[in-house]
């Protein structure tokens, strides 16, 4: 509790509080928190997006053979358990502008990933999503299949029972993940400054402006910390009971 | 009988130790008597190939010594330096970074030891056609620089305001070889890096350079920490970073002689 809790009550207790507002009102300290509220909210609704469909295929693979059953699942937790760094590096070989892929966006498209507000989008979803996916499928797996099969019994279509029977069942916990991938996204760093780079306005999210912020101002990278801090806090009470990813209330 | 033996046995180690000891004279390269222990140098990035190779040119002097590196963004490691972090030795890109930690009380005379100059950098081949510091405003151009509060950057900084220009980059990265790295990959197409920093990339990149880069040379200035955990060693490397053997690795790498 202490190794957890101390760090925090440093920063509370060293922080400059009376030169808060005049530290935190700063045009770029303003404009890294837009873009870090910005982007994770987008990062999140992709997340939810691609999550939720990943995570209902997961959760009903019980019948698939067990090696691409592993692998998927390995695939999906990869992110979680990769430095962000090096995650980074990854999205910079297949989206750069020599990249797997970017090569062939860059060539007929003339579009370039890196150093935009897309690519720091894409950074979170990538470190982040699996916090979604593995909530929901948890959900999922311990959600009574009856009500689904009784469902299809009473002459729903598929796509009526997902919508109508599934979705509801796990909404929490989808709400949940959402907001674990929310505060993750916030977060980001290591994968956003080595795939997108940082520019104020662009790509400099709050997290890469506090590092910056500890070589010109420490008290305004304490400032930038708090803030951080508060709103990981705001998010995470927010979610009461139910923030381990696959344990529902 | 047995307290014979132990003396006679006491007695003989003793007269052979002292043998050892006596042939081991320390080779003339060596300091007298000979250092031991690791000196920590906390140096900046655009030093990591000639500190490197002057690292192992002191070690070979000074078998007892083990020096660890640590590069990074001048600015970076003068903040850790700073906050309290074991280093022995700092080599910094400019004078202002060494004067955080003058400040802070914790380094007292320092020594320029080399001169350095801007370049602008292009991935081998040119994709992007640069020729010089005007190419670097297309807004079509991924640019690369240096953020402000690292030397490379104010350096930058500098030389725009003296040629009246503004640049449009599109990332300011934390270290100058950070920025080397985004043209390497390609991923740039123009940035501006240290003249060293070009050579020590090699085929990977091709360097222009720029008139007004000759107006903001970069003086590096190294110094011993006063906290320093193993101080004659570290003294002892500054010497050797100042001496001729290591001067010619760092004409070798494209580094200046200070004025």
């Amino acid at each position: 509790m202490a190794v957890l809790g101390l760090p925090l009550v440093a920063l509370i207790v060293r922080a400059p509080w009376a030169q808060l507002p005049e530290l935190l009102g700063r045009t770029e300290t303003i404009a890294a928190l837009l873009l870090s509220l910005g982007t994770s909210a987008l990062a999140t609704i992709v997340s939810v997006i691609l999550g939720v469909p990943l995570a209902v295929v997961l959760a009903r693979s019980a019948s698939w053979p067990a090696i691409p059953r592993r692998l998927m699942r390995a695939l999906v937790t990869v992110p979680l358990v990769l430095p962000p760094v090096v995650g980074g590096v990854a999205l910079l070989l297949l989206l750069g502008r020599r990249g797997l892929i970017g090569e062939w966006l860059n060539a007929w498209w003339g579009v370039s990933i890196p150093f935009t507000t897309s690519a720091v989008m894409i950074a979170q979803v990538f470190v982040a999503m699996p916090f979604l996916v593995l909530a929901v499928e948890g959900a999922l797996r311990s959600s009574d299949r009856r009500f689904e099969v009784v469902a299809a019994t009473l002459g729903a279509s598929r796509f009526t029972v997902f919508r109508r029977i599934t979705l509801p069942l796990v909404a929490p916990a989808v709400a949940a993940g959402a907001l674990l991938t929310f505060t993750r996204s916030l977060g980001e760093f290591g994968a956003t400054i080595t795939f997108a780079g940082s520019f104020p306005g662009v790509t400099q999210t709050l997290p890469i402006a506090t590092y910056l912020e500890l070589q010109r101002d420490p008290n305004a990278a304490i400032a930038l910390s708090l803030l951080l801090m508060g709103v990981a806090v705001i998010v995470l009470v927010s979610l009461r009971d139910r923030w381990v990813p696959g344990v529902t209330a | 009988m047995r307290r014979t033996a132990t003396v006679a046995l006491v007695a003989t180690t003793v007269f052979v130790l002292a043998g050892c000891a006596s042939s081991a004279e320390p080779s003339p390269a060596q300091s007298d008597p000979a250092l031991t222990g690791t000196v920590t140098v906390f140096a900046a990035a655009s030093l990591t190939e000639s500190f490197s190779e002057i690292e192992k040119q002191f070690e070979e002097r000074n078998p007892g010594v083990d020096v660890v590196l640590n590069f990074g963004g001048s600015s970076t490691l003068a903040e850790q330096i700073v906050q309290g972090a074991p280093a022995d030795v700092f080599g910094a890109a400019n004078p202002q970074t060494m004067k955080t930690v003058v400040d802070a009380s914790l380094a007292t005379e320092q020594t320029i030891f080399v001169t350095n100059t801007l370049e602008i950098v292009v991935p081998a081949g040119n994709p992007g056609g640069v020729t010089g510091l005007a190419d670097l405003a297309r807004p079509e151009l991924a640019i690369a620089l240096c953020a402000q509060e690292v030397p490379c950057g104010a350096a930058t900084e500098q030389a725009f305001a003296a040629a009246g220009f503004s640049a449009a980059p599109d990332t300011l990265e934390q270290d100058v070889k950070a920025v080397l790295t985004k043209v390497r990959l390609g991923e740039a197409d123009a940035g501006i890096v240290y003249r060293t920093d070009v050579k020590a990339a090699g085929g990977d990149v091709v360097g222009i350079p720029f008139d007004e880069a000759a107006d903001v040379v970069n003086d590096y200035p190294i110094s011993t920490l006063t906290d320093a955990p193993n101080p004659r060693a570290a003294r002892a490397f500054v010497e050797f970073v100042l001496s001729d053997a290591a001067r010619s690795v760092f004409d070798e790498a494209g580094f200046g002689v200070p004025q």
